[in-house]
């Protein structure tokens, strides 16, 4: 199953629809509610950097038997850092969206926390890759 | 505890959501940051907060909070009023501030 959402950057009334929608086939295919609770927090947090800091951007899903990958690729001014951007509390965010209760630099370390895995690629002045899997069958460890 | 018998004990103001009054809480969370709501607010929640706008609604969706109330007499705007009655999540209005909302929150969720 594939599906695609557009994002809107600066239009934070639609934040989180793609992550709703996910959240709502993952139910229809009984995944582990725990593994939906994380996924949620990991492609909420990686669609509000799109609005927050990017211009425009599209989200690619894809779903099959033992994973979804959800990827965003955003045009935006891209990380330098990406490292510097992981450190819980970093944010280059305005004061308007920090007023909103955005901005407080935990975004990209709760998707550190939430994802199964996550990769970010970046180039400063084009955009920004994210690509977030999760696994529907916990693997040992 | 349901959101109704809470709102009733502590008299708080129904806003919006009467659909989702009987919806039984289990813990609150209080924060005003959406990140740290969106880490750590464990579903079932009643949300403590002062932001009043849509974003608030799609977090308490997404993470199956129970309620929201809102501090200090802050009014929700339009559109976040108009999600909450869509998804029947109800916001909640009081005129105390954080504190005391939490205080109180606290004393009839713990028993
Ligand atoms: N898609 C993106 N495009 C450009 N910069 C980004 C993007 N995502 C994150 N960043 C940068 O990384 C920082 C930290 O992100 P995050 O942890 O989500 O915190 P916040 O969004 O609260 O600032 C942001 O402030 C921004 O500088
Ligand atoms: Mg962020």
């Amino acid at each position: 199953m594939h599906f695609e959402y557009q994002i809107e950057g600066g239009n934070f009334t639609r934040a989180g629809f793609a992550s709703s929608e996910i959240k709502k086939m993952m139910k229809q295919l009984n995944v582990d509610l725990g593994i939906i609770k994380r996924t949620v927090v990991a492609t909420y947090e990686a669609e509000v950097n799109v609005v927050a800091h990017a211009y425009s951007g599209t989200i690619y899903v894809d779903f099959d038997e033992e994973k979804v990958v959800i990827k965003l690729v955003d045009e935006g001014p891209g990380i330098d850092d990406i490292n510097q951007a992981m450190t819980e509390g970093y944010s280059t965010a305005s004061s308007t969206v920090r007023e909103m209760g955005f901005g407080a630099g935990m975004g990209l370390p709760n998707m550190k926390k939430n994802a199964d895995d996550l990769q970010i690629t970046s180039e400063v002045g084009k955009g920004t890759t994210v690509i977030i899997t999760m696994f529907f069958a916990k693997s040992e460890q | 505890m349901t959101v109704k018998e809470i709102a009733e004990k502590l008299d708080f103001q129904v806003l919006g959501g009467e659909k989702g009054l009987d919806q039984a809480v289990t813990t609150g969370y209080v924060s005003d940051l959406l990140s740290d709501v969106m880490g750590n607010a464990r579903a079932g929640s009643i949300w403590v907060t002062l932001q009043t706008h849509k974003n608030v609604m799609a977090i308490a969706s997404l993470k199956d909070l129970a309620a929201i109330i809102l501090v200090n007499n802050h009014k929700p705007e339009d559109d976040m009023l108009a999600q909450s009655n869509e998804e029947g999540i109800p916001v909640l209005a009081t005129s105390m501030g954080t504190f005391d909302v939490s205080g109180k929150l606290y004393e009839l969720l713990r028993k």
